[in-house]
């Protein structure tokens, strides 16, 4: 039954992600847009994300949940030594998430919209960016609760070029899955086309942020290149995810809408299995400390098959409504956008 | 401001924000639905803008309590590591079965928000319930969780260490039922008169009267039923907590002294060095017929519990008579209710009559915190009852206070908003759901 656990675990993280990171890319993409566009990415965005964005932020609960459930030691450590950005990330999402509802149900559409869009747009890159953080931090190896004085147990424990690298390029993805999503939320050809360059150049930042990473690595002397490339499954991720590049310029020149969001998605993923595999089971990797195991630091047996069972019978009501919610939108916004094209 | 006294603070202010978004969130949709009802069946097109109206609000609530519900998640961690890694493989299972009943809330209200005249009509109702339903299981979830501190169960502690864990156990504890019922009871009591109580405001201002009617019908009927079940729960309650925990009762009695028909001592300052109680009004052996049932039987007073095992008395005293202050009066404004309903209907419309809503707005949510307050302080200095305590639970970082600074901030600025978001959609009603003319045609 543990398995079943960190395979929801696992899927948890993986579906914040995607889902909840083109979210986030939703406010990011308004960063990096001026003038007139930023109405249309705006209007588009808040017409894709608006139903569904609820669902979304609960991804994140279930993985926390999951953790203090089942891996307390793992919770308790994360949230002593990355208290800080745990602290800042928690504010970004409190802006965001009250930023967005407020500027959607404002009965009165004035001058406080200005206010309600700058801190959408600021919280959703700042919190990415601190998840990016926490999750460099959780494997670069400089957690230690153990540390005598308070930065090296409370900052430095997170504050180094690896993390911030790794903080750049989760902004940069959520850009990139967002504008990738958005391509086929255009209601004409020129927004189309505009989501298109858009989306040309959030790969080129992700692209560069990504090699940010790596550079970031080497300064810290962390073994990025052996974690990635040291094992078969990997270089492989690293090889499918370059091809599925190609195929995207292919699918985005071919104007496809569905194929690009696949293609994106398993990019993410890949992303996310090279650098995972290597560490597993590992969670947590401590400075001169046994690292924590999503295998040795679980719950006793009767919570992780208690918890088991609620994750899956939690699936049973929660997956089919889940997929009927999606469907029905996505049914009515194509037969939206065919209305509005014919 | 020291961290500890600092951690329970920013603790206090998270959950005393978060509790009322969540009652708010969780009755609404039951509000919304009767109205929708009332539109499906009758077909009277202000039922119909009074439930768009109140799905508004439904959603601002919701979205903010999730939001501070996510915060609370982290929080528990980020302020009681300690307690964490002990309790969360005990009582971590009402957390887990929220998680679900949380998310099918979010789902059923996508559907419902975003619904309208796109599926049949009597399933976008359905999930507009669903909503509701999911919403109220969460929030007895949470509150078994809660219980669960009040009254550890589902484990063994032997030398320190939790064995034998049973989870289903730990979550059906001695505490969950009497909590549950008496906060389910409170957040439909609190937010029927708070909901009432606005649209009673606009009444008396003779805009959208119809409109307002309708509505104020709808939540003073959720309000003053729970508002008069309300007193038989908290006498269940109490006796349970007589029976559970004695230092909580003695510490919200202010009941310092072990004592056969023991007196219930009403409103008073207790002196804690003193230990007395002064300007109270006192009713002999009243305490021990409400604690126990009989007007004879000894009530353990606060004597009896050992210095450092002792809550603080000023606070669960004076917050206990606060609670059960406002639910008399609340219960005393629903029977002037039903009254009114059952022999004199011109009340209904009489000034003094909706002015006695009025005044009852913050009542419902005064006794909420209060209440809370009363159990959560009253089970000092335990943050497990009788297993760990508050205090070798907090984190071991620094600099907590900074933290709670900038939560206050933080929650502060937030109430202020969704106040000013209420305010412009309560005086945007006549623009948006309500127009003049929909008035004519109705009238």
């Amino acid at each position: 039954m543990s398995y079943v656990v960190i395979t929801y675990l696992c899927l948890a993280i993986w579906l914040y992600l995607l889902l909840g990171g083109a979210d986030f890319g939703a406010g990011i993409m308004e960063l990096f847009t001026s003038g007139k566009n930023r109405r249309t990415a705006r209007q588009t965005m808040s017409h894709a994300i608006g139903p569904i964005w609820e669902a979304n932020h609960m991804w994140l609960i279930i993985a926390v949940v999951i953790l203090f459930v089942g891996f307390p030691r793992i919770y308790s450590v994360m949230s002593v030594s990355l208290h800080i950005p745990l602290l800042i990330m928690l504010l970004g999402i409190i802006a965001r998430g009250t930023a967005f509802v407020f500027r959607h149900y404002d009965a009165v559409k004035d001058d406080m919209q200005m206010v309600y869009n700058r801190i959408f747009v600021l919280s959703s890159a700042i919190t990415p960016f601190f998840l990016g953080i926490i999750a460099a931090s959780v494997l670069a190896g400089y957690v230690d609760p153990a540390a005598p004085d308070f930065m090296s147990a409370y900052v430095f424990s997170w504050l180094h070029w690896f993390a911030v690298g790794v903080g750049v390029f989760t902004v940069a993805l959520c850009g990139y899955l967002a504008s990738v999503y958005s391509i086929g939320e255009a209601e004409t050809e020129a927004d189309k086309r505009y989501f298109i360059r858009k989306t040309q150049l959030m790969t080129v930042i992700a692209f560069a942020a990504g090699g940010l990473v790596f550079l970031a690595a080497v300064i810290e002397k962390i073994p990025l290149w052996q974690w990635v490339f040291g094992n078969i499954v990997g270089t492989a991720a690293v090889v499918l995810a370059s091809i599925s590049l190609g195929i995207m310029a292919y699918a985005v020149r071919k104007e496809k809408t569905v194929l690009p969001r696949i293609l994106a998605g398993f990019q993410v993923t890949m992303i996310l299995l090279a650098i995972g595999y290597r560490h597993f089971p590992d969670f947590i990797v401590m400075k001169d400390a046994p690292n924590l195991s999503l295998l040795h630091d679980q719950a006793p047996e009767a919570t992780m098959n208690a918890l088991g069972w609620a994750l899956l019978l939690g699936s049973i009501f929660i997956l089919p409504a889940l997929y009927y919610l999606y469907y029905s939108f996505q049914h009515e916004a194509k037969e939206h956008s065919e209305a509005a094209s014919a | 401001m020291d961290d500890f006294l600092a951690a329970r603070s920013q603790m206090a202010l998270s959950l005393g924000f978060h509790i009322i978004f969540s009652c708010i969130g969780m009755v609404m949709p039951f509000f919304m639905s009767v109205s929708h009802f009332q539109w499906l069946r009758h077909g009277d097109e202000s039922y119909k803008n009074l439930t768009k109206a109140w799905s508004k609000g439904v959603a601002i609530f919701f979205a903010t309590g999730a939001v501070s519900g996510t915060v609370l998640s982290f929080e528990l961690g980020l302020l009681w590591p300690r307690f964490m890694e002990h309790a969360g493989p005990i009582f971590g299972m009402p957390f887990s079965l929220e998680g679900t009943a949380f998310f099918i809330e979010a789902i059923a209200l996508g559907f419902f928000l975003y619904g309208w005249d796109k599926f049949n009509p009597w399933f976008h109702w359905f999930t507009g319930v669903v909503v509701g339903v999911s919403g109220l299981a969460s929030g007895i979830l949470v509150v078994s969780a809660n219980a669960w501190m009040n009254s550890p169960s589902g484990f063994d502690y032997v030398n320190g260490k939790y064995l034998n864990i049973d989870p289903i156990q730990a979550m059906f504890n001695d505490a969950w039922l009497s909590q549950a019922l008496h906060m389910s009871l409170a957040a439909f009591a609190a937010t029927g008169f708070a909901v009432a109580g606005v649209h009673a405001v606009m009444i008396l201002k003779r805009k959208n009267v119809r409109f307002h009617l309708h509505a104020f019908q709808i939540a003073a009927l959720f309000g003053t039923i729970a508002a008069v079940f309300q007193p038989l729960s908290g006498d269940f309650s109490a006796k349970d907590v007589a029976r559970r925990q004695p230092a909580k009762l003695a510490a919200m009695e202010a009941h310092f002294h072990t004592e056969k028909s023991a007196s219930l001592v009403l409103g008073g300052l207790p002196n804690e060095d003193q230990q007395r109680v002064d300007y109270a009004i006192k009713i002999p052996g009243m305490l021990s017929f409400l604690a126990h049932g009989n007007f004879e039987q000894e009530v353990t007073g606060l004597d009896r519990i050992p210095a450092e095992n002792r809550p603080p008395v000023v606070v669960p005293h004076l917050a206990f008579q606060i609670m059960v202050g406002l639910g008399m009066f609340m219960m005393a404004l629903s029977v002037l209710y039903f009254w009114a309903l059952w022999r004199k209907r011109q009340w209904l419309r009489a000034s003094w009559f909706l002015k006695l809503f009025v005044a009852a707005i913050p009542a419902g949510f005064i006794a909420v915190e209060a209440g809370w307050t009363v159990t959560e302080v009253g089970r000092q200095p335990w943050i497990m009852y009788g297993i760990m305590r508050t205090a070798d639970a907090v984190t071991p970082m620094p600099g907590i206070a900074y933290s709670f600074y900038l939560f206050t901030a933080v929650y502060l600025s937030l109430s202020l908003i969704v106040i000013f978001l209420l305010y412009r959609q309560i005086k945007m009603v006549p623009e948006l759901y309500d127009r003049p003319a929909q008035q004519l045609a109705a009238a």
